[in-house]
């Protein structure tokens, strides 16, 4: 049952199960979704929204509201509680363990405290998901030194992530949840740990991967952020329930892509 | 880092780039997070099991051998204290066994050789210092055509009894029964050592395995948030304990080979036949060299199980 009358069509539940987005871009669909830890009362409560292909969301709200908890939703990290989600067309709350693998490859997470593997290098921990998606080791190499070039860590390449400062590490991370070009990159608190300039450049990252088609989601406290990315759209988690008094993720406005 | 580090690390790249590209994925999980003492419990396991299994196959040799030989045999003792009635009686005893359609061969034990069995205990020269010879009972070796039965000791029985009224049937299997009986217990017991020994290798590698999927548990969610399927992660682990396995086997088959040859040695001097009976062929030697190998493969086989069992209760 929604909480909230979406006028957005909502997909058949019968079509294929794998297919990207349904055919109105919807990309991510959250219906009366509640997340409770164990027996602790729920952090998430009756989310219901839309997340279309394409654009460009920021997720707002205090500490404590929730942020952390949807986006371990949306990069499968959890199962709701209650409610049904349905992501790349494919409906999560039915869909067998052994199919998770096929969805999280179509994400890219940048995480809070980056989760950088300790014992391998910035390279190695870069490519990563590209090893882990079977990708030839010819075919790795030059995308892996690219992409950290672009981050300006082409003199990292075999530096751990002990040996790296904080913004360096979170620019590694970056890189590793960009490398493998996801459907949706899911950023935590991405510029918590970099300065200004860096903030920006990695937003201008983010913004071009958009540009391209990703679907981009960064939870942040940084308000200035969220003016830097007219186009975005803002959702604010309060106290687990979504405020969305604009209806914009409700009424998205049209983009052409 | 400094240059003298960068330096450092350029030098290992080359060794590093070819860990990742000869076994992708080896290093996600550290090798010596997840080994520890595992190599020498795997050496030790399989020089006990390689021990218990040499031991096993001995026996068998011996077993098989001493059957082969024993089996077919018959032994008939006249047992005459006048040495004039107890030649007669075995002659004739000769004559009416060599008739018999199921012995295959027949021997009649020289009294030289006779003489011989005793004069560990009487020395020699008895008749000489005594005036008469010990009446040693005469033997015959039977050999039958095929494993002594009932009925066919009965017909021997049969076929001296009014020619050689004092002499005893005897099957050599009848009295070797109660060695081979232990013989058997023995093998039974080195088959089911090596059995538990199996199952104690297992028992530590599911361990080791759970004790290392703790230990990396936040690496294993990393790479399953990155879209890494449970297989994926199974096999470093499994990857990881074959190596353990098969270094820890390597060394535990030399122990285990060094152990058995000087047993080997050391039986063979003893000149018993029964124990010599049971050396090792090159068959023997073959299942021995593949103890490791079989260990390995168990030991990949339980920690491939152990993860997967474990991830499936991870989302």
């Amino acid at each position: 049952m929604l909480a909230i009358a979406a006028p957005v069509a909502r997909s058949d539940q019968t079509q294929h199960r794998y297919t990207s987005m349904t055919a109105d871009g919807e990309i991510v669909h959250f219906d009366n979704v509640g997340l409770r830890y164990g027996t602790e009362r729920e952090v998430l409560s009756d989310l219901t929204f839309t997340l279309f292909a394409g654009r460009f969301y920021f997720l707002t709200g205090a500490s404590g509201a929730g942020k952390t908890s949807l986006l371990r939703l949306l990069y499968l990290a959890q199962r709701p509680s209650r409610g049904a989600i349905r992501m790349f067309g494919t409906d999560l709350i039915t869909l067998p363990r052994s199919r998770l693998p096929g969805l999280r490859r179509r994400t890219g997470v940048v995480f809070q405290d980056f989760r950088l593997i300790p014992h391998l290098s910035a390279f190695d921990n870069v490519a990563l998901p590209l090893r882990v998606a079977g990708h030839q080791e010819r075919d790795i190499g030059g995308p892996v030194r690219d992409i950290l070039e672009w981050v300006g860590l082409s003199d990292k390449l075999d530096a751990g992530p002990a040996t790296l400062s904080g913004g360096e590490q979170q620019r590694v991370a970056i890189a590793r949840a960009v490398i493998a070009r996801p459907a949706m990159l899911v950023a935590d608190e991405p510029t918590g740990n970099v300065d200004s300039e860096m903030a920006l450049k990695l937003l201008r990252l983010f913004e071009m991967l958009n540009r391209q088609g990703t679907t981009v989601v960064v939870a942040t406290h940084d308000l200035d952020l969220l003016r830097k990315v007219p186009d975005s759209l803002i959702m604010r988690l309060d106290r687990g329930r979504l405020a969305d008094p604009t209806g914009a993720l409700r009424y998205p406005p049209r983009r052409l892509t | 880092m400094s240059e003298a580090d960068t330096l450092a690390d350029a030098g290992k790249w080359r060794v590093r780039d070819w860990r990742r590209l000869g076994v992708r994925g080896a290093e996600l999980i550290p090798q010596t997070r997840m080994s520890g003492p595992m190599p020498w419990v795997i050496a030790i396991m399989v020089a006990m099991t390689a021990i218990a299994l040499a031991a096993g196959l001995a026996l068998g040799n011996a077993i098989s051998l001493a059957r082969a030989e024993i089996e077919g045999g018959v032994t008939i003792q006249v047992i005459e204290p006048r040495d004039e009635i107890r030649e007669r009686e075995a002659a004739a005893a000769v004559d009416a066994i060599k008739r018999l359609p199921h012995v295959a061969g027949l021997r009649r034990v020289p009294q030289a050789e006779l003489d011989g069995l005793i004069e560990p205990w009487l020395g020699t020269g008895i008749a000489a210092a005594t005036g008469a010879a010990i009446p040693v009972p005469s033997l015959i070796d039977v050999r039958l055509k095929g494993p002594a039965t009932p009925p066919q000791l009965a017909a021997i029985e049969k076929a001296i009894a009014k020619v050689a009224p004092s002499a005893k049937v005897d099957a050599q299997s009848s009295w070797l029964r109660p060695v081979f009986d232990a013989m058997v217990s023995l093998q039974v017991l080195s088959i089911s050592l090596v059995l538990l020994l199996a199952g104690a290798l297992a028992a530590a590698v599911l361990l080791a395995a759970r004790s290392a999927l703790g230990a990396n548990r936040d690496i294993i969610e990393i790479v399953h948030l990155l879209g890494g399927t449970d297989t994926q992660v199974a096999r470093v682990f499994q990857r990881s304990i074959g190596f353990d396995a098969a270094g820890g086997g390597t060394v535990g088959l030399a122990l285990a080979m060094v152990v058995i040859l000087s047993l080997g040695r050391r039986f063979a001097s003893l000149g018993a036949g029964l124990v010599d009976s049971g050396a090792l062929v090159w068959t023997d030697w073959l299942l021995l060299a593949l103890v490791p190998l079989l260990s390995t493969l168990l030991a990949m086989l339980t920690a491939r199980l152990t993860v997967l069992h474990a991830l499936r209760k991870m989302l």
